[in-house]
């Protein structure tokens, strides 16, 4: 009898949905009945500019495997500018994360609009199957918070 | 030096500057340390010379809070660092008297430590109207002779420039020591596989022992309130338990003043641990050169950063994946 059966590996995956577009999009998904893995949890942000990369760090380090930040596309940002700040300084911060060595597909950025519903999914299903090629995060995670 | 000493003897006399920021002799032969000089008398211990590295910019933070003037003694890098704290408005233009003092590349004793010298009673030849080809060191093992070249700081290798980008006027001549290519090492490390690099990083880092010194010495952490010093976040004020910790402290550190680091090698001088920080903060202005267009943070007090600017068709994050 084996004591410990071994686990399967779920990932947690952590998706930032800016309110006015993105948010609106996962929620279009959900009402247009399109299935995306229960392995993302959304948290929700006024703005994709809210994301300060401590955020990132801050879910990698409480156990994420992924992390996805999803915003309203270049143009359409209800604070007009925040994603193109929110741009300059992901793509920063992931290159950075990528010199230190994190597997640079853990990270990623996607432009959802609020009436994109089958994008949201589509984005996430393939977001959870690159997360499941890459496995459990270990260069980038707290011991003291593994549960 | 005579020459600075007697001129801000002058500007002390006739009431143009209310007192003197430079440096005066430490305990040893290698570590003159920062110091106000308000009277003629006492700048008889004015001291400047090669091992006078310390950015003397991020004290005028405070001393733009005093009263009168402060003369202050800023070497070519040092003042990028001024014209960026301008922009920041954290200094104020109007309390400095500022004297581009002449640099002819700065020493470090970690360098001659490594070549195997110890015991060092004292050091001639880094003297500003030295020529600085050659350095003599007495040792109580006896007297050794290195090349100036040898000794210099990283940060000297990859030498801005000789030009003083902000002064009321200039003393003393510098010279231009670059001789390597700046991001050389990053490049070498972007080539390795992200395993290398993990594993690199990790050791490197792990050396971290949270002594803040980088980020005090920082001319551009100034924040009043600083985001490591909240009660609030896990990791304020005390040794790393975990190699995240590490990751965590640098790569926040490195990106809270990417755009705004203007490289002038401070943090990787302090590092007790001798931990090559500056490879953050390089492989940051890389980017940011890459992605945005060339960029050198301090060259002028107005233009705008690269991370409070953008434009319509910047790079998606996405690249970083592409480039695999």
């Amino acid at each position: 009898m084996s004591i410990e059966a071994k686990e399967e590996f779920r990932p947690k995956i952590v998706a930032f949905c800016c309110n006015w577009c993105s948010y609106a999009g996962a929620d279009l998904a959900g009402s247009s009945r399109l299935s995306y893995p229960a392995d993302v949890k959304i948290i929700r942000v006024p703005c994709s500019c809210r994301v300060n990369p401590m955020f990132i760090l801050r879910a990698f380090e409480k156990g994420a495997d992924g992390v996805i930040m999803c915003g309203c596309h270049p143009g359409d940002c209800h604070y007009t500018t925040g994603n193109y700040y929110a741009r300059r300084r992901m793509t920063l911060l992931f290159s950075m994360l990528d010199f230190i060595g994190v597997e640079n597909g853990r990270t990623r950025v996607e432009w959802v609009s609020a009436a994109e519903g089958v994008k949201f999914s589509q984005t996430m299903n393939e977001f959870v199957e690159k997360i499941y090629s890459l496995g459990k995060n270990v260069r980038l995670e707290d011991l003291r918070c593994r549960n | 030096m005579q020459e600075l000493i007697a001129r801000a003897k002058e500007l002390l006399a006739d009431g143009t500057v209310a007192r003197v920021l430079g440096w005066k002799a430490g305990d040893l032969p290698y570590n003159p340390e920062a110091a106000y000089f308000e009277t003629a008398e006492s700048l008889d211990e004015f001291v400047y010379n090669g091992f006078c590295g310390q950015n003397l910019s991020k004290m005028m933070i405070e001393a733009s809070k005093l009263e009168g003037k402060t003369l202050v003694c800023l070497k070519p890098c040092d003042t990028y660092s001024f014209n960026q704290l301008i922009k920041e408005h954290r200094v104020d233009r109007e309390k400095a008297y500022i004297i581009g003092v002449g640099c002819k590349g700065k020493l470090d004793v970690e360098k001659i430590r490594k070549m195997g010298i110890k015991g060092i009673q004292g050091i001639s030849g880094a003297e500003l109207t030295d020529d600085c080809e050659e350095l003599h060191i007495s040792t109580i093992y006896g007297d050794k002779t290195v090349a100036y070249k040898d000794a210099m700081l990283e940060r000297c290798h990859v030498c801005k420039g000789k030009e003083h980008m902000i002064y009321d006027e200039i003393i003393g001549e510098s010279k231009d020591t670059k001789d390597a290519d700046r991001f050389a090492e990053v490049e070498r490390i972007e080539k390795m596989k992200p395993e290398e690099r993990f594993a690199f990083f990790q050791k490197e880092l792990s050396k971290c022992i949270r002594c803040n010194a980088c980020r005090n010495a920082c001319p551009a952490c100034s924040c009043r309130k600083c985001v490591f010093d909240s009660t609030k976040f896990d990791s304020a004020q005390k040794a790393n338990v975990d190699s995240f910790e590490e990751k965590m402290f640098h790569i926040i550190r490195a990106f809270h003043v990417a755009g705004r680091c203007t490289d002038c090698g401070e943090c990787s001088r302090v590092c007790p641990q001798g931990i090559p920080l500056h490879l953050f903060n390089r492989k940051f202005i890389k980017d940011i050169d890459t992605f945005y267009g060339e960029y050198q943070a301090g060259a002028d007090a107005e233009s705008k950063g690269p991370l409070t600017s953008f434009t319509f068709d910047d790079v998606e994050p996405g690249v970083v994946a592409e480039r695999g």
